[in-house]
């Protein structure tokens, strides 16, 4: 069994709307080890992003329950100072989109150099830019010097994420997240940035959680894969397991969303409805039952909890065990 | 860097000559000119016809126009009709107050608006915020020249702190210390008047501004990156939210102009906006036409200015 890195108890990130708070992430405990690739997909709202964002500390208005364990520290509770240490220096993060995420009047050596000025307050300024360089060079950008003095807007998307990923692992964090870290670039530039953080993860020797929608990203990268819905997790495995052996309603429609080449098809697959909105999100029983009615009341749990299946993968609420795809076309709603 | 500046000035060119044969044109439209309103009434109107027939006033306006053209480009503007001098001279005692009470003024301006956007901004929808923005809407909402009546009674004839008229008291010898420190004096509750006035348009732009780029993606890259607060706000959102205001600096320069007309008027200041007014009144054409010109080639220059400073500081414009 490796080592824990990342330890989520009971989380629960709630945001205000008008008076009250509605849970984004409801209760979800998760672990991530040393050296491991965890995957969180779920579709767009089930709170993935939420969850990177507590990890990181970086909500601003949101309440934060429960504990979020790293080092020592539980982010959950943290004066904002031991935050700012551990920010950029134990843990990185890459967002979403590289076109806004840098700095427009900052050239891109300052940027990368403002996280070693933060962490590593000792480095003197030459040896710094050389580091920079070396940085630029390591997430292969092209003629370094001269980047090194350019802005964001003179570079392409896949450079300002190569970019954004050189500023996160400046200080060879143990924690890594990517927020979607593919999914503003186009699908040529995708394929080069993920085995970029492939290549990374062999000598980082750090922990990754990659937030994404992209069932093959997962295929690619992960070693553990949790699914998230309704800002729970449904189900988490090894990526073995859970692409050859699937349980949750959820995930099973999900793998089954995905276009297969091999198969002539007529239509895609499409899950029925949509995820809630927040405010009105399921708060009792199984919170996928609206989206797949044909599976009988009584096959959900009333309390659904993670149950193991086999070692090490888990399935929230008992319905897998009696979930099967609708026969016929018409009965599935797909696209017509 | 050059290369930009260079073509804009020459941008400017046209500009400035179509500006001048507006000036023109609608300097010669105004009804009556400087002899109608002057001189005795009892003087034939045949002499009259003769003299403006001797100063050229009948010859055909492109005519007219290139003379006074040749005259601006020689430093001649021509003779004022109620000082008996010329406009040049005028002017050039004038444009140096104007000057210093348009410096003092954009001095106040920036002084009371960036920390106040800066705190109305950082602390969006607080108390302090809601407090601000009651100030700048009350500025939006106040005449100038209503504010300056105001201010001008309240702290220069109930309290008596200021003076009420003039640029240095009497009396003074030039170049003294004595003389420099009643400039300033006597600039003051004029540059201040007008400042607590005209700044609410930044402060209200500048408050939007850091609303708008707190949001921004970049910041929560600088959080990550384990930036403080104060190093966010500082670095990031501060310098970001500074560019718009930096583009304003040079129009600044052009609301300066509409409001010296007024709070010179007021104060009794004797710079370029009381001539101006005064001019008008008296059919003074050729100083009417000289200090709509030169109002017209600063709104030009500080047109200019924004572009610049813009290129200066934010560097996505200085690459076009």
């Amino acid at each position: 069994m490796s080592e824990k890195l990342l330890e989520i108890k009971n989380l629960k990130t709630s945001f205000r709307i008008k008076d009250d708070y509605y849970a984004a992430v409801d209760n979800l405990s998760l672990s991530v080890n040393k050296n491991e690739v965890l995957a969180v997909v779920g579709e767009s709202g089930c709170g993935k992003s939420a969850l990177a964002f507590s990890v990181m500390g970086l909500h601003t208005r949101a309440k934060i329950e429960g504990n979020i364990l790293f080092k020592d520290h539980d982010i959950a509770n943290i004066s904002s100072n031991d935050l700012n240490n551990l920010r950029g220096n134990e843990m990185g993060m890459i967002f979403q989109d590289p076109l806004t995420s840098l700095n427009p009047l900052m050239e891109i050596g300052d940027q990368i150099g403002e996280t070693l000025i933060l962490h590593n307050k000792d480095l003197s300024a030459e040896k710094r830019k050389e580091k920079i360089i070396g940085l630029l060079d390591k997430v292969g950008i092209p003629r370094p010097e001269r980047v090194y003095k350019q802005f964001p807007h003179e570079l392409s998307g896949g450079m300002r994420q190569r970019v954004m990923i050189a500023m996160a692992i400046a200080n060879e964090p143990e924690l890594l997240i990517a927020d979607e870290p593919t999914t503003a670039l186009d699908v040529t530039i995708q394929s080069q940035i993920l085995e970029l953080i492939n290549e990374l993860k062999e000598d980082m020797n750090a922990g990754i959680v990659l937030i994404t929608h992209d069932l093959g990203v997962v295929a690619e990268m992960a070693d553990r894969v949790a699914v998230m819905y309704a800002g729970q997790i449904v189900e988490i495995a090894d990526v073995h397991t859970l692409f050859e052996s699937p349980k949750h309603p959820y995930t099973r429609s999900l793998l089954n969303s995905v276009p297969n080449a091999d198969k002539a098809q007529d239509k895609l697959h499409v899950i029925q409805g949509i995820v809630p909105a927040l405010q009105n999100l399921p708060r009792e029983g199984c919170r996928f039952k609206a989206r797949i009615p044909w599976v009988d009341d009584s096959e959900h749990e009333e309390n659904p909890e993670l149950h193991e299946v086999t070692p090490g993968h888990f399935v929230r609420c008992t319905c897998y065990k009696h979930f099967d795809f609708p026969e016929s076309k018409e009965e599935q709603h797909g696209i017509s | 860097m050059w290369k930009f500046t260079v073509r804009r000035i020459l941008i400017m060119i046209p500009q400035i000559i179509l500006l001048s044969v507006l000036v023109f044109i609608m300097a010669k439209m105004m009804p009556g000119d400087a002899l109608s309103g002057m001189v005795d009434p009892n003087v034939d109107p045949e002499r009259l016809d003769e003299i403006r027939e001797n100063l050229g006033w009948n010859d055909p306006w492109h005519i007219q126009y290139a003379d006074w053209v040749g005259g601006v480009f020689q430093g001649d503007l021509g003779q004022s009709f109620r000082f008996k001098m010329p406009v040049t001279e005028i002017i050039g005692q004038r444009i140096v107050n104007t000057f210093w009470l348009s410096v003092a003024t954009l001095v106040f301006t920036y002084l009371i608006s960036i920390p106040l956007g800066i705190t109305s901004g950082r602390y969006n929808d607080s108390l302090l915020d809601q407090a601000i923005t009651s100030y700048t809407y009350i500025g939006f909402a106040t005449p100038l020249f209503i504010f300056a009546l105001v201010m001008l009674w309240v702290f220069g004839f109930m309290l008596g702190w200021f003076p009420t008229s003039g640029s240095v008291a009497p009396g003074l010898e030039p170049g003294t210390f004595e003389y420099v420190m009643s400039k300033i004096y006597h600039l003051i509750l004029p540059a201040f008047s007008m400042a607590l006035i005209t700044t609410v348009n930044t402060v209200q732009y500048l408050r939007s501004e850091i609303i708008d780029t707190k949001q921004k993606d970049f910041i929560l890259t600088a959080r990550a990156k384990g930036a403080s607060e104060s190093r966010v706000y500082n670095r990031h959102i501060l310098r970001n939210s500074l560019l718009p205001i930096a583009a304003f600096f040079g129009f600044e320069i052009t609301g300066l102009i509409g409001g010296t007309v007024f709070v010179e008027n007021i104060f009794g200041y004797p710079g370029m906006g009381q001539l101006f007014l005064e001019s008008i009144t008296l059919r003074d054409y050729s100083v009417v036409t000289s200090v709509v010109l030169l109002f017209g080639i600063a709104s030009i220059l500080g047109a200019l200015l924004s572009d610049i400073i813009l290129s200066l500081v934010d560097p996505r414009i200085r690459i076009k």
